[in-house]
């Protein structure tokens, strides 16, 4: 039971990290990606694939999945961003992006295809997962908090406004993008080395939705309303997984409702902060 | 070889045509993305199977009670999952997670309730063939040529000549001048929805029987998502080129190159026709709005 637990928080924590990246890019920069499914691929493959087939270390590997997520993140945002496409267009570049990645992995050689790759190393502990996840949240956290966050935010409320204020908006997109393809591709990493399976047919167009939806759900300028978003999403199901099918009913219909009946998501713009939890306490003592 | 993958591509390609439209014809109205109008095609799918072979109601009732049973989701689909939002001038990206919400809900729904089996029509339906001059082609795919035009043409005459249309069309190009004009915004979108359901059913039908009827069947919607964009979002006849120029590529793609970098291929001719066209063939030139 307890290892059952320990399971439940390592998928949430990973989900978490995939998901503040997203953050700062659909939360803080307002585009919609639905192709984040194929950065989480691209690190769960690279790294699988050095520390399986080339017997590289766990952490170097894990290092080379981010920078190969960065890398293809900046060349498929480079063009779609230069070109300022409207958010359908955009939503709908990243969403064939996220299935030209599926395919190709399901028919290169080095990825052995839909069969997948068995017996990757285990090596993602839950400390290392507990750390990298607070390392990211900082990391986001002072990104939103620094002068490219605040540009980050004025692009999301009013891009034309932003940009007559000298705010290069090509740069703070790219740079938002960048960085939740690194977090996805660092996800996908400590994915692959928990799980120890991976296949093409993991990272549909369906994880893309699941990461969006969090952060959609947990409100869009937030970190910490992702966070919690995420951890519901996967925690939740767990725990419904006596229900089988039924639980991705109560997934989808949960979506709609939160848009139709709370549609700034479940926190709204609010941070959690530990002067949330220090008055809490005072109200209870008082 | 020439003109059978022309034929099987023009047949396809009116199938993504039609799929286009119905999208599209939401997209023009409601500036989003209705991820949902996958699974609508996969329920008109279910309802054309289930009365063809479980109620013995003929090929034609069949088609005719999966258009009137998936323009009737569609609708209630609007209603249950947009209009609030509608009515909140939210922006598309709420419509867009609703829309995807209700896609996850209603696939889960089938797999939990009918099951994940793949049901395959009678073969009698998709096995038969014309030769002409040489070449043998699949009475499904002219069908699907003939059908596929038909419902276009009509939903097009549609548009041009009756009232309905004509509100259609003033509230696609601007909803709250045409509200203040008389049109009632409600019942037109319900009208929008109910035809572009209708499409749904009809191009269900034709996948189901080209190839099977299935939970997940309503993927093949990415390819109208595309078809659409390469037209350009919102604009009718877009959706048509569209449509028929992925479908003819495609079957050309996979008749002389392989089928496996078919998928590929579409998606980067999507991602590349983008950067050259940001709002593909026919697409009005359109900001974002401020």
């Amino acid at each position: 039971m307890a290892e059952y637990i320990t399971g439940v928080i390592t998928f949430s924590l990973i989900y978490v990290i995939a998901t503040v990246g997203l953050a700062v890019f659909t939360g803080f920069t307002g585009l919609f990606s639905l192709g984040h499914a194929a950065f989480f691929a691209i690190g769960a493959y690279t790294a699988s694939i050095l520390s399986y087939f080339y017997d590289v270390n766990f952490y170097l590997a894990l290092a080379a999945g981010t920078a190969m997520a960065a890398l293809v993140g900046a060349i498929i945002g480079y063009p779609t961003l230069k070109a300022k496409l409207r958010s359908d267009y955009f939503a709908i570049a990243t969403l064939g992006f996220g299935e030209a990645v599926r395919v190709l992995l399901e028919n290169l050689d080095i990825t052995q295809g839909a069969r997948g790759l068995p017996g990757i190393p285990n090596e993602t502990t839950l400390t290392v997962v507990v750390v990298t996840t607070i390392l990211v949240i900082w990391i986001a956290r002072n990104f939103v908090n620094s002068r490219y966050g605040r540009a980050a935010i004025a692009v999301r409320e009013d891009f034309v406004a932003a940009e007559m204020m000298g705010i290069n908006l090509f740069q703070v997109r790219i740079r938002s993008l960048v960085f939740s393809a690194m977090t996805a591709g660092l996800a996908g990493g400590l994915f692959a080395h928990y799980v120890c399976f991976i296949q093409p047919g993991m990272f549909t167009a369906y994880l893309s939705t699941q990461l969006t939806a969090s952060v959609v759900a947990g409100g869009m300028g937030s970190i910490t309303g992702p966070v919690v978003a995420a951890v519901l999403f996967v925690a939740i199901p767990e725990a419904l997984r006596v229900a089988s099918m039924w639980r991705l009913v109560a997934y989808g219909f949960l979506l709609v409702a939160i848009m139709i009946f709370r549609p700034q998501g479940l926190f709204g713009f609010k941070e959690i902060s530990w002067n949330d939890f220090r008055r809490l306490f005072k109200k209870g003592g008082a | 070889m020439f003109i059978q993958t022309l034929v099987t591509g023009l047949a396809i390609g009116g199938i993504y045509a039609l799929m286009a439209v119905g999208y599209s014809l939401v997209f023009s109205i409601l500036n989003f993305s209705n991820f949902a109008y996958g699974s609508i095609i996969m329920l008109g799918a279910y309802i054309g199977y289930f009365s063809l072979m479980k109620m013995g109601v003929p090929v034609y009732g069949a088609i005719i009670a999966s258009i009137i049973g998936a323009a009737f989701l569609c609708l209630l689909n609007e209603r249950l999952a947009y209009s609030t939002l509608r009515k909140r001038n939210a922006s598309s990206l709420y419509f867009m997670i609703s829309a995807m919400g209700t896609s996850i809900f209603l696939e889960n729904l089938v797999y939990a309730t009918i099951g994940s089996r793949f049901y395959a029509f009678p073969e009698v339906l998709t096995q038969q063939n014309i030769s002409f001059g040489g070449v043998s082609i699949g009475l499904l795919d002219v069908f699907a040529i003939v059908f596929s035009f038909t419902a276009i043409y009509a939903l097009h005459y549609f548009l041009q000549n009756s009232r309905t249309g004509i509100a259609i069309r003033a509230a696609s190009y601007d909803m709250q001048v045409s509200q203040l004009n008389g049109v009632n915004i409600s019942k037109t979108i319900g009208w929008v929805f109910l035809l572009a359901g209708a499409l749904a059913g009809i191009s269900g039908m034709f996948l189901g029987m080209k190839y099977m009827v299935y939970p997940t069947m309503g993927w093949i919607t990415n390819k109208a998502y595309i078809a659409a964009v390469i037209g350009g979002l919102g604009s009718l006849p877009g959706a048509v080129v569209g449509g028929l120029l992925l479908g003819v590529l495609e079957t050309f793609v996979s008749a002389y190159v392989s089928s496996v970098v078919r998928d590929v291929f579409s998606f980067s001719l999507l991602v590349i026709l983008l950067l050259v066209l940001p709002t593909g063939l026919f697409g009005k030139f359109l900001e974002e709005k401020v």
